[in-house]
């Protein structure tokens, strides 16, 4: 009586109806394509072509994959404490400091395996203080979480500009960056993963952060539900009531779990700075962290949702280049279109198909049983 | 007097998975009282929200006075002469009684006109079914039995010939309560049909003239009022034999467990809603704190239990004090021997996206014994889940099924297990028994009686005043956040409904 929806079988709930909600997302995306007067079968083709067709465009996808597991993660982190953090562009964009502070201080004299931890200590540091902040006022002051976090964004982006441009940029150089690290900088690519397959990463910056952010995957499934303090975060998110008659300080959760996020968000840092260009860049996150609440929203803010939806975005990011490089009238803004048209049905209208759905199971069921009921008699 | 006012053929309605209500068939007979009553969940508030349009039956017809109608909506209901007075009140809290009653029936678009008729209107109303209430008082500074009478006279207002009443004792003292059944009786005698849904087994002895009974979506027996015993119908309800009276020996009173001096707690407006209380607790004895909802009960266990802080005053567990104006803290309360089961088991006591066995836990997850290393022991966590979810009948006995999916009754023994079997020496409960079944009211009640004879200090907060009666070696009244006086279990009824009143009755010794 107190549960209009029924509870659904396992496949249906995350399996068909994401499926029924990226289909759609993708009829629409091909009715816009039609309407600049292009083939929507052709632009599939390239997405995915562009996605999978080769073992290069798979390390694209997954170079993109891995960013969207780290700052989906963070995301998901956050709200499972009831939290929603929008910070992540800014946490992020902030631990490239953390990163290339790493990277300038210990690429000439080290190797990429001494260097890469320091840049993960690094990136966590700096994410986890940038979203401090916003944590600490949240639990002491009461401001809210969303709009500080995305006041961090902006001031975080300007802090970056500064930084760029007055301290970390080489002396006579024209663009806003810092210089290129040596040996020690340049983390390796993942040929062997990928000859495994019989694949060639070729020119793609598909790198060991991949394997970090599967790391953290399973550290944060490990934090969330099998910790005490993920526990503790649990309890909050769906209830701040018990958690304050369980005696869970609140402030102290939100303080940790903003910094757990931050630094997670952070992390997203090594994969294109040491990964990709080996200097920081202005500009360098380019969105990922709001593709990373996409990407919790979707993979239901668990570890196991987060690689796939991570993946798919990864693959309408590489997918999308190639569109646009390959059918000269859908621009660079026509992807964007695509992928909000994925966030507006895979999160925002995430239950809009559940009660027809649902509908159509029972009664699939429903049929089936008096079926074998017939049978039966 | 055979005429039906209401007729209920075949009434079927799922949600999802849930058969709320089975091929019900009803029938309410013109000018009459008509009783349903049945456990949380049985489907008596389904049934009359499909008669009042808020949902749709899945099949079945309804008639009201014999034509059959199709109810879509709590419009057509309203059209078809059915009022309905909810359990919690539709009520605009700064709007005033005219206003709100004649909200959503303002017949034009300048109110003017209709305010001047909706007045005379209500004039007549009240003085046809002696409902004295100030037209022009604001809903929010009017007590609980005047806002329930606004809710009546919204229904009449609107021409209600039939009136469905949820639960419309639950938040009234035994003297308005009282009031609001001669109300009843007067719309009767002017030939209004009553529908009456309650649990409580006396009221529908009271007043009903039939009484329709359910169980598990089923409607199991309609009686009349007159050749029926509580006994019968608790048997109904249940489907077996139940223990009306708890069987419960002498109490043996030991030293003070829990002390409580000039305690004040405010709200987060500032208001005093713990007004100098003071009281002592002793081993081996059950206090139950009457009153009607609201008046301080609440703050009074959060200040004890540490999630609320007070103001003023000092609470001493065990002969040593809680800092209740600082930094009391209801995770070292508990270590310290204190066990709390808060009133409200569905947003304090419990997390309803939870599996069982992380209930089990809550507020003892920082036991030593439930971690191994940097994580949780889950086996650990899931072992002592499922000897609780054993000792305590929980059903179904599943320690990894999502507590929401738990009845009413088996979430409350979730929550009673942990803090019981905590060996704790003060046991702090509120609302033992609210929303839960008849059979598992009979345990909790038990299992109660069983601290206190462990030796146990028990502090009882209830709304039912039965059930602090039944339960209880002493009783405190409260009402304004005042402890207002002191009875013994066996002071009548009338007594303590004037001290929950905040009528001072003559003083009776106490012990």
């Amino acid at each position: 009586m107190s549960t209009p929806y029924a509870k659904l079988p396992g496949w249906v709930e995350y399996g068909l109806i994401p499926l029924v909600n990226l289909v759609v997302a993708f009829a629409v995306a091909g009715l816009v394509v039609l309407l600049v007067g292009e083939s929507p079968l052709e632009a599939a083709y390239h997405m995915v072509n562009g996605a999978f067709g080769r073992g290069e465009y798979i390390g694209f996808t997954l170079y993109y994959a891995t960013t969207f597991i780290f700052t989906g993660l963070a995301v998901a982190v956050a709200f499972h404490a009831g939290l929603f953090n929008i910070g992540g562009e800014g946490q992020a964009y902030v631990a490239g400091i953390g990163v290339a502070l790493a990277c300038l201080w210990l690429d000439r004299f080290m190797p990429w395996y001494v260097v890469f931890p320091v840049a993960i200590l690094g990136a966590s540091l700096f994410g986890a203080a940038w979203a401090f902040l916003p944590g600490w006022f949240q639990a002491k002051r009461g401001s809210h979480i969303v709009i500080t976090t995305i006041m961090f964004n902006f001031i975080a982006a300007s802090l970056m500009n500064y930084m760029l441009n007055r301290v970390l940029k080489p002396l006579g150089s024209m663009s806003l960056e810092t210089r290129t690290f040596e040996a020690g900088g340049q983390l390796p690519r993942l040929d062997w993963l990928m000859s495994i397959f019989g694949l060639s990463v070729g020119t793609a910056p598909f790198n060991v952060t991949f394997l970090l952010a599967l790391a953290a995957s399973f550290g944060v499934w490990v934090l969330i539900w099998r910790t005490k303090l993920g526990y503790e975060m649990r309890t909050m998110g769906h209830s701040p009531s018990a958690a304050r008659y369980a005696g869970i300080k609140e402030a102290r959760i939100i303080v940790i779990t903003m910094m757990i996020s931050g630094a997670l968000a952070g992390m997203m840092a090594l994969n294109p700075i040491m990964g990709e260009t080996y200097r920081m860049q202005l500009d360098f996150v380019q969105g990922a962290g709001f593709v990373g609440i996409a990407v919790a929203l979707m993979g239901r803010s668990h570890p196991a949702g987060i690689i796939p939806a991570a993946i798919l975005f990864g693959v309408l990011y590489q997918g999308g280049a190639e569109i646009a490089f390959e059918m000269p009238s859908i621009s660079r803004d026509m992807i964007v279109i695509i992928q909000g048209l994925v966030i507006l049905f895979a999160g925002a209208l995430e239950h809009m198909f559940r009660p027809a759905i649902t509908r159509a199971v029972l009664a699939f069921s429903g049929r089936g049983r008096t079926q074998a009921a017939a049978k039966g008699a | 007097m055979d005429e039906l006012a209401i007729e209920l053929k075949g009434i079927d309605k799922s949600f999802g998975l849930v058969h709320a209500n089975k091929d019900i068939n009803l029938k309410v007979r013109k000018g009459t009282i008509h009783g349903i009553i049945g456990e949380n969940g049985a489907g008596k508030s389904t049934l009359m929200s499909i008669l009042y349009g808020f949902y749709q039956a899945d099949r079945g017809e309804i008639l009201v006075d014999g034509r059959a109608i199709d109810i879509r909506d709590p419009n057509t209901a309203i059209t078809a002469g059915i009022g309905m007075v909810h359990q919690h009140f539709m009520l605009v809290e700064n709007f005033t009684v005219l206003e709100n009653v004649m909200l959503g029936a303002e017949e034009s678009w300048i109110l003017n006109a209709g305010i001047s008729r909706a007045r005379a209107e209500l004039k007549r109303l009240e003085k046809e079914y002696a409902l004295d209430v100030n037209p022009d008082a604001v809903i929010e500074e009017l007590p609980v039995g005047l806002q329930q009478r606004v809710e009546i006279l919204k229904a009449l207002y609107r021409r209600a010939d039939i009136l469905i009443l949820d639960e419309p004792t639950g938040v009234l003292t035994p003297a308005e309560a009282d009031h609001l059944f001669r109300i009843l009786e007067q719309l009767k005698a002017q030939g209004k049909t009553i529908i009456l849904i309650t649990h409580k087994l006396r009221e529908i002895m009271a007043i009903t003239d039939e009484v329709s009974v359910m169980r598990r979506g089923e409607m199991v027996a309609t009686r009349e009022t007159a050749k029926t015993s509580v006994e019968e119908l608790a048997e109904l309800m249940v489907g077996r034999r139940v223990l009306l009276r708890v069987e419960k020996g002498e109490a043996h009173p030991g030293e003070v467990k829990l002390s409580v001096k000039n305690l004040t707690v405010r709200d987060s407006r500032g208001v005093t809603m713990v007004d100098d209380v003071s009281f002592d607790l002793h081993a081996g004895e059950i206090v139950g704190i009457a009153g009607v909802a609201g008046n301080g009960q609440s703050e009074l266990l959060e200040a004890i239990s540490g999630i609320r802080r007070a103001v003023s005053g000092k609470v001493h567990l065990g002969g040593e004090a809680i800092d209740v104006t600082g930094h009391a803290d209801p995770a070292e309360l508990r270590w310290r021997g204190l066990a709390h089961v808060p009133e409200d088991r569905h947003h304090v006591g419990l997390v309803l996206k939870f599996e069982e066995s992380e209930n089990a836990i809550l507020g003892y997850h920082d036991d030593p014994k439930y971690r191994k290393g940097f994580v949780l022991d889950i086996d650990a966590i899931r072992a002592d889940a499922e000897a609780n979810i054993q000792k305590y009948d929980i059903r179904p006995p599943n320690a990894r099924l999502k507590t929401a999916n738990f009845s009413g009754g088996n979430q409350q023994k979730i929550v009673l297990a942990r803090e019981m079997e905590r060996d704790p020496d003060v046991l702090i409960i509120g609302q033992p028994t609210r929303g839960v079944d008849v059979g598992a009211i009979e345990f909790i009640h038990k299992r109660i009686i069983e601290m206190r004879d462990q030796g146990k200090a028990v502090l009882l907060v209830s709304v039912e005043l039965d059930e602090i009666r039944a339960l209880s070696d002493r009783i405190l009244v409260m009402f304004a956040g005042r402890v207002v006086g002191e009875r013994k279990p066996d002071a009548s009824e009338g007594d303590l409904g004037l001290l929950m009143a905040g009528v001072e009755g003559p003083k009776e010794a106490a012990e």
